[in-house]
């Protein structure tokens, strides 16, 4: 949900004459949405500009982005970065499955909590 | 090498799968926007923006109600905050494959800040800015993002780096 808002913000920007580098681990949710340009790191949700504590790494997907703002000449050019998750691609397969709840018991718990709040507030006409 | 995630289906399903009967409709435009570098990059000012619910330690950024419930807000935060100060406490990543420990993985703050050292960029605006989630498309379009936008104009952003989680 997060990479559609971040999506939509960077449409925005770039209508208003901003441009706009998005960086995502997301790929199908951004370019669904349509962003000038996407860089798509191919890991896990979280970590859309490096793995934790690869400095070096994080620095190399930061030039990319830059290379991109300098580079691209159409709306939803994407370029996808050599790096693999250093721990292999098992995530891919159990991400959002059955097996593997997305989020913990008490997350989500606090999950419905909220968007009953917001059912409430819609209802209220307070949002 | 596997292919990517599709989230878009992966969620859908794994929604369906736990009773939810009404898929989510994602926002899709054919039209996408193009603006492009008026000057090089070593001259330009960079925002960083995000959706990773950032957070700086002891300072309540989170004031309004609705952004507690992905009702969307968004709220700035000032530039040169120490890295150490920020933290996401954010429940929209793969906890099982990683962790947010690290803002570095999905704020790039200290790379930035080492490009304005470097000379690869020219500086970064006195403010960031998050943004938060919002189930509403329109919240995000009619409040949120021309809020942003206005405040990048205040600190002259020329351009604008995105992350969410």
């Amino acid at each position: 949900m997060c990479h559609q808002t971040v999506s939509l913000v960077a449409r925005h920007l770039e209508a208003n004459g901003i441009p706009t580098v998005v960086f995502a681990a997301a790929r199908d949710i951004v370019e669904h949405v349509g962003v000038p340009r996407l860089v798509h790191n191919d890991f896990p949700l979280g970590n859309p500009c490096g793995e934790p504590y690869n400095v070096e790494q994080q620095r190399e997907i930061l030039e990319y982005g830059f290379k991109l703002l300098e580079r691209a000449f159409v709306p939803r050019t994407t370029i996808q970065t050599p790096f693999r998750w250093s721990k292999g691609d098992a995530w891919k397969d159990l991400i959002l499955t059955p097996e593997q709840p997305f989020q913990s018991e008490e997350s989500e718990k606090a999950w419905l909590e909220r968007k009953e709040k917001y059912r409430k507030l819609k209802a209220e006409g307070r949002v | 090498m596997s292919s990517y995630v599709r989230y878009i289906d992966r969620t859908r399903d794994y929604y369906l799968s736990k009773g939810y009967d009404k898929s989510y409709q994602w926002a899709h435009f054919e039209e996408v926007p193009f603006t492009p570098l008026k000057k090089p990059l070593a001259e330009s000012r960079v925002v960083l923006i995000t959706t990773s619910d950032i957070g700086i330690k002891g300072v309540e950024l989170n004031n309004d109600e609705t952004m507690s419930v992905s009702m969307g807000g968004h709220y700035s935060m000032p530039a040169d905050t120490p890295i150490e100060d920020f933290y996401s406490a954010s429940h929209g990543f793969d906890r099982h494959a990683t962790t947010l420990e690290d803002v570095g993985a999905f704020f790039p703050i200290g790379r930035l800040r080492e490009a304005v050292e470097s000379g690869r960029i020219g500086s970064l605006t006195a403010r960031f800015h998050n943004v938060c989630t919002a189930y509403s498309q329109r919240r995000t379009r009619e409040q949120d993002a021309p809020a942003v936008l206005e405040r990048c104009r205040e600190d002259g952003a020329e351009v604008a780096v995105l992350t969410p989680v």
